[in-house]
């Protein structure tokens, strides 16, 4: 594959996880690639065996533990960090970023910004004001505008298989969402285009809630009517949630929307739904958290999620029923029984 | 009535920043004007066919254009409309009929010419004329007439009308960042982006310009106030440019933003109200118009590409607010505002204004105390970002960024309409909230707001217009439980203030009995029918429950209704 750009400049990539690392191979494609590596060892070992991961890396990316240089040697920027660290990995690129610079990012969560001394557990009500989308998170830490996310059914470890799969770039900027098309785009992976970015974060936030509740019914031992139900009523669920939080109802018919969904709820390799199908099976949250190797953002985009509902009087009863199943001691048996019988009867209001 | 003042005035004179006005940019471009229409008409030509790029395309715009013009011209002519007009259009008419039975060799490149003919009348319409002298004299007569209204009215002994004891300053207090404002003037080119209340604005916004030292301003004002021939006589020599609203063809409408675009590349400091026109509900703007100020955008940029290298003479935005106790059209705008909103659910009381009620409200105005407070927000970049004192942008940080990058592509300095769009749309939100930050909250606005919340609050069943059609008699609120939320509404701002999200007038602090007496006295103080009063009993009723809303609405957006 022959790239299109003039410029010679390396693309970065921030974050060597299991996602970042198959994008900074697919970019390896076209471009080359600085990887950016928390981990020393991680560099290494990347730059020693060409592996990470269990994915073998190209040899067009250089991994880096520093990011003034990666700032500084690239005008694109992939950052690709768990949504927990997004923040003060923002912190710290800062200071390198000028306003030329293009960012898009391809983390699913949300960020929150608790009042001092409450956590969030403790704290009553979120509402948007707390609750920001990675690209906002860009936005308040950098001088960068042009910002654009990724979005869509991308399973790490099929798409380093090479099967056919596809993306949403979003952003408000064309520039933006060409510039990732260039560099995503190849025969097996398909690039959508989208300029509601705040919708198509959400999208691909808030389907990790209906990914466990999927999880669940698998552990549960349910077929596919079971599937077919959750899947239908998680996507209002998701476009009224969505609309709440600032999305608009056509981002989440679309890739990253019904696409994600219906992939992340039938894929037991997905983390969101391996802790749904191990909290059917008995387990307790804490002794799954354990033993997990990545973050599930699943977790955490439900605690949020739930209690902005509650601020925006959204009526979401998969994401408050997982609440209670994760944190206040509902079973998956008992969740069930109570969403069977809950006496709701509109099939699609949103239209 | 007794109305409490202002605390004393520090307001002092400012310097002209630059010495002669044959150094100002706006004669600069006056005396050019020639060479300047003809760049205008130019450069929109090239947009235009850029829009519309094939021949079809083209004249299909021009049909379009003309029988628009004559259906204007049919249905709302106006006095300042040229006599020669309708030959002109059905002129052009004539020569499109005959151009599309032609092939494209017969007609060769007619429909560009015609574009042409059209652009540049258009230009030369939208053109203002500033002429030194007139500008002088337009001062000294406003200056004169202001003061003598002003001694004549508020010192009581004959005589005292040749004073000149009081001068508009007392009565007109600026605030904010006028340091600021002077130094980037001198440094940049400065457009300044002022709220929209009363047609009073223009007016007033010109003296302050005047007496803040700063070079006269170039001005889009509509065309309507070009009708009044004193109007139209005092805003030509203060370098306005006309603005037709009827006009909304593509031909008009980008003429009109290249002459603001060419302008500020030229570096003439400009004045837009990005609202549109005057706020209908007396809501601080919530949506800009993003036609004009697109146009500070791509005339940055466009000083960027001219200059790929060095220093480049930066655009600043510098959004104004203007907080008045009393809005002369309020009952006007807030029943448009109402009509739109409410469809057939609202039904609209006759009782309108004329000239002698314009007289009346100015010699109201300038004898009794109704003082006008305008607050100077900091300089903005095209971006929206914070500028210091020497111009430089700031990122949230502090750092020092180059504004020229957000316009670069691989290194280089680009033109991308869509790119600059979402940059306007950015610069928007920005400045929207910059308004919210330095509105200055009145007594009067507040006791306005918290008098109809509790109103609607106790008819919770009612909606806005059910709510608004309820007999003034029957509404009346305890002074005990006003006063009450009034202290509590009065600490939330001070809140706020400290937390640097809204400014508030000195008198709003102090004896709380006096500050409520004040607001109630001062809000909407000339109306035929108050908005709030005191009855007998010491209590707080209304005349006019669709005019306190108006004043109401202006704190609207703080969230403070929660409080209440």
């Amino acid at each position: 594959m022959t790239s299109r750009s003039s410029s010679d400049k390396p693309i970065g990539v921030i974050g060597a996880g299991n996602f970042g690392s198959v994008i900074a191979n697919i970019i390896a494609r076209n471009r080359k690639v600085l990887l950016y590596a928390r981990d020393e060892k991680v560099m290494k070992r990347i730059l020693d065996k060409r592996e990470n991961r269990g994915h073998k890396m190209s040899k067009q990316i250089i991994p880096t533990n520093d990011l003034e240089y990666l700032a500084s040697q690239c005008d694109v920027i992939f950052p690709i960090v768990p949504s927990q660290h997004f923040r003060s990995m923002m912190k710290k690129l800062s200071p390198f970023l000028h306003p030329y610079h293009i960012l898009i990012h391809g983390t699913k969560g949300l960020d929150i910004t608790l009042p001092k001394g409450q956590t969030i557990e403790s704290v009553t009500m979120l509402n948007r004001n707390q609750v920001k989308t990675m690209s906002e998170v860009i936005r308040e830490e950098s001088v960068v505008v042009r910002v654009g996310c990724l979005a869509g059914p991308n399973l790490a470890k099929e798409l380093a298989l090479r099967q056919p799969g596809a993306t949403v770039v979003a952003s408000h900027f064309n520039e933006v969402i060409q510039t990732g098309k260039k560099l995503l785009r190849n025969d097996r992976f398909q690039v959508y285009e989208n300029h509601d970015l705040v919708g198509v974060e959400l999208a691909g936030v808030i389907k990790n809630i209906i990914a466990i509740a999927s999880g669940a019914l698998s552990g549960m031992g349910y077929g596919e009517n079971a599937k077919g139900l959750l899947i239908s009523r998680g996507a209002v669920e998701m476009v009224h949630l969505g609309k709440a939080l600032g999305g608009s109802t056509s981002a989440f018919l679309g890739v990253a929307g019904i696409g994600d969904l219906v992939t992340t709820c039938n894929s037991p390799m997905s983390r969101n739904f391996t802790v749904g199908y191990r909290l059917a099976k008995g387990e307790t949250l804490s002794e799954i958290l354990n033993d997990m190797e990545e973050v599930a953002e699943g977790i955490n985009t439900i605690r949020i999620v739930k209690k902005c509902a509650d601020y925006y009087k959204v009526r979401a009863m998969i994401t408050e029923t997982l609440y209670k199943v994760l944190f206040q001691n509902l079973t998956v048996q008992e969740a069930v029984q109570y969403l069977m019988r809950y006496p709701l009867n509109v099939d699609i209001n949103f239209l | 009535m007794e109305i409490l003042e202002e605390k004393k005035n520090k307001n002092r004179a400012y310097k002209p920043i630059l010495d002669g006005i044959p150094d100002w940019p706006v004669y600069q471009l006056s005396k050019n004007r020639k060479e300047f229409l003809d760049e205008v008409t130019r450069k929109s030509v090239e947009r235009i066919r850029k829009v519309r790029p094939s021949r079809k395309q083209l004249i299909d715009e021009l049909e379009a254009t003309v029988y628009r013009e004559q259906n204007r011209m049919k249905r709302n002519r106006w006095r300042v409309d040229p006599k020669d007009e309708p030959k002109f259009w059905s002129e052009i008419k004539n020569e499109l009929v005959l151009l599309s039975s032609k092939t494209l060799e017969e007609g060769g490149k007619k429909e560009e010419e015609l574009l042409e003919r059209i652009v540049s009348r258009y230009a030369n319409e939208i053109a203002g004329k500033f002429i030194p002298n007139k500008y002088r004299l337009t001062r000294e007569i406003l200056k004169f007439f202001f003061a003598r209204l002003l001694n004549g009215a508020r010192v009581k002994k004959f005589g005292a009308f040749f004073r000149s004891r009081y001068t508009l300053r007392d009565k007109i207090q600026i605030v904010g960042k006028v340091k600021m404002l002077r130094s980037l003037a001198k440094q940049g080119t400065v457009v300044m982006v002022p709220t929209h209340y009363s047609n009073l604005d223009s007016i007033l916004v010109g003296w302050i310009i005047h007496s803040l030292g700063l070079p006269a301003f170039i001005y889009g004002a509509g065309l309507n106030l070009f009708n009044i021939k004193i109007f139209a006589y005092f805003m030509n020599s203060l370098g306005a440019y006309k603005v037709d609203r009827r006009k909304k063809n593509v031909p008009y409408l980008e003429t009109l933003k290249m002459y603001s675009n060419v302008a500020l590349q030229k570096g003439a400091h400009s004045l837009f109200f990005p609202g549109g026109t005057r706020s209908r509900s007396g809501m601080l703007e919530k949506q800009l118009k993003l036609g004009l100020l697109s146009t500070s955008v791509e005339a940055q940029r466009n000083l960027y590409l001219d200059n790929p290298e060095g220093e480049v003479r930066k655009i600043f935005i510098v959004p104004v607010t203007l907080n008045y106790h009393f809005v002369l059209e309020a009952p006007d705008l807030i029943e448009d505002y109402l009509q739109v909103k409410g469809q057939d659910r609202y039904f609209p009381e006759e009782d309108n204004y004329g000239s002698f009620q314009l007289i009346k409200f100015m010699f109201k105005f300038f004898t009794k105390g109704s003082n006008i407070s305008v607050s100077i927000g900091r300089g903005l970049d095209v971006m929206g970002n914070h500028v210091d004192d020497n111009g430089n942008s700031l990122d949230a940080s502090g750092r020092i960024i180059d504004t020229r990058d957000y316009f670069m592509t691989n290194g280089k300095v680009i033109e991308d309409e869509q790119r600059e769009h979402e940059y306007t749309r950015m610069l928007s939100q920005k400045i929207v909230k910059e308004y919210h930050r330095i509105n200055r909250i009145f007594a009067s606005h507040l006791v306005a707001f918290i008098a109809f919340e509790i109103w609607q609050k106790k008819h919770p069943k009612l909606d806005l217009f059910g709510f608004l059609r309820l007999p003034e008699e029957d509404l009346e609120i305890d002074y005990t439980e006003f006063k009450e939320i009034f202290k509590r509404l009065r600490k939330e701002i001070y809140r706020l203030g400290g937390e640097d999200q809204v400014h508030f007038a000195t008198h709003l602090k102090g004896d709380i009995d006096l500050v409520i007496t004040r607001g109630i006295d001062n809000v909407g103080i000339f109306h035929l029918k108050r908005p709030l009063l005191k009855n007998k009993k010491n209590n707080i009723i209304t005349q006019d429950l669709t005019v306190l809303y108006y004043y109401h609405n202006r704190l609207a957006g703080y969230d403070l209704e929660k409080l209440i």
